[in-house]
């Protein structure tokens, strides 16, 4: 058995810009915490940030893909998010939604609590463990290269797909004002649905 | 010989409920008070029944469906309540409806006693958190019950619970 010891040297920041960039019209969700605060230098109407309820991010791209079965949904989160809520994974293989994928950006460290290694720098895969749960696809990136060759996987491929990209530990300040969560989802449920059945 | 013991309604009830309000996304931890239930779901083709490897995992599932514009349910058994304390944050702060139906454990003649801890305290944990409660002891109030509940979730976008009590389920004697 072979140790993974490849390291993370792509920036968050340049991660998020890129696959917003890809995004076309799909629904996103975003988990707490760096990944929330990330998505606000691409603000929009589709996506909907997790400011709290760790591990929640991957189950509510499951209920969102299942209610919006023709749009594609994108859940991008943390390692440390997803950990938290590993047990989706196994519920989103038995589920196999075909229009769901994740993508965690693994920077291997809680950077809001003060950088304590998550398990995913200590031997931990997540690759894996989508893969055992069948998932259709589930690799790990390093390189920019490897970034630009799976967003089509990302956004296109059959799912439940993930990617786990592994960025480096470079901080940034928060860069998202709004939220307040009740805004949050009447703005993502009145531009998708309409206004008439988001405040029916 | 023994008595042959008359067909439970109330869980076809509650299924007609859940239709009346045109849930479309049923999330679950199996319990036994649930089987039929869960059973209508899987069947129903306008339904999709989510199983869970544990309950929290269905209030942001449930956060997703809302969304993307469908209702949903959770179904669960008391000792699943404690594992949802956190991602009640959800929906209670977001303003979205959370619609549980939670078959208790640790009451009416309960045999285990490590059900007693989270059993007893079920109700009293919902309301502190904020979840709205509604019980149903007896058979016939079990569809009007959790119909009035889902109205008040849907309606109001709040959280609501119902409390299905052991009784419903019978006694069980295990002393002999």
């Amino acid at each position: 058995m072979t140790t993974e010891t490849r390291k993370g040297s792509l920036d968050r920041r340049h991660v998020m810009a890129t696959i917003q960039a890809k995004r076309g019209d799909a629904l996103m969700v975003t988990g707490l915490g760096s990944t929330t605060y990330d998505a606000g230098t691409a603000d929009h109407l589709n996506t909907f940030c997790l400011w709290g309820g760790m591990g929640a991010a991957a189950m509510t791209g499951l209920g969102l893909a299942l209610a919006q079965p023709d749009r594609r949904v994108l859940v991008m989160t943390g390692d440390g998010e997803m950990l938290m809520g590993m047990g989706a994974f196994a519920t989103i293989g038995a589920q196999q939604p075909k229009n769901l994928a994740i993508a965690v950006i693994d920077n291997e460290h809680y950077s809001e609590t003060g950088m304590q290694p998550t398990h995913t720098q200590r031997g931990v895969c997540l690759a894996s463990v989508a893969r055992g749960c069948s998932f259709a696809a589930a690799e790990t990136v390093y390189s920019e290269e490897e970034l630009d060759a799976v967003l089509p996987t990302l956004f296109g491929g059959s799912g439940p797909v993930l990617a786990v990209i592994k960025v480096n530990t470079q901080r940034y300040p928060m860069s998202i004002r709004l939220r307040d969560g009740a805004r949050l989802k009447d703005r993502f449920r009145e531009n998708l649905l309409g206004a008439d059945v988001a405040y029916d | 010989m023994k008595p042959e013991t008359p067909p439970r309604l109330w869980p076809g009830d509650i299924y007609q409920s859940l239709k009346k309000v045109d849930v479309r996304q049923v999330a679950y931890v199996p319990d036994a008070g649930h089987t039929q239930l869960i059973i209508n779901c899987q069947t129903d083709a306008d339904m999709t029944a989510v199983s869970l490897t544990t309950e929290e995992e269905g209030v942001a599932l449930l956060a997703g469906a809302w969304l993307g514009g469908q209702r949903g349910v959770l179904l669960m058994q008391s000792s699943g309540v404690g594992n949802c304390i956190n991602m009640l944050s959800v929906p209670l702060h977001c303003r979205m409806p959370l619609l549980m139906i939670v078959t208790m454990r640790g009451e009416w003649g309960e045999f285990n006693p490590w059900q007693l801890p989270m059993g007893q305290n079920t109700e009293r944990v919902l309301r502190d958190m904020g979840v709205y409660i509604q019980r149903a002891d007896h058979a016939e109030e079990v569809g009007s019950v959790t119909y009035a509940a889902a109205q008040l979730a849907f309606s109001s976008n709040c959280a609501v619970a119902v409390l299905l009590s052991q009784r419903l389920l019978g006694f069980k004697d295990w002393s002999k």
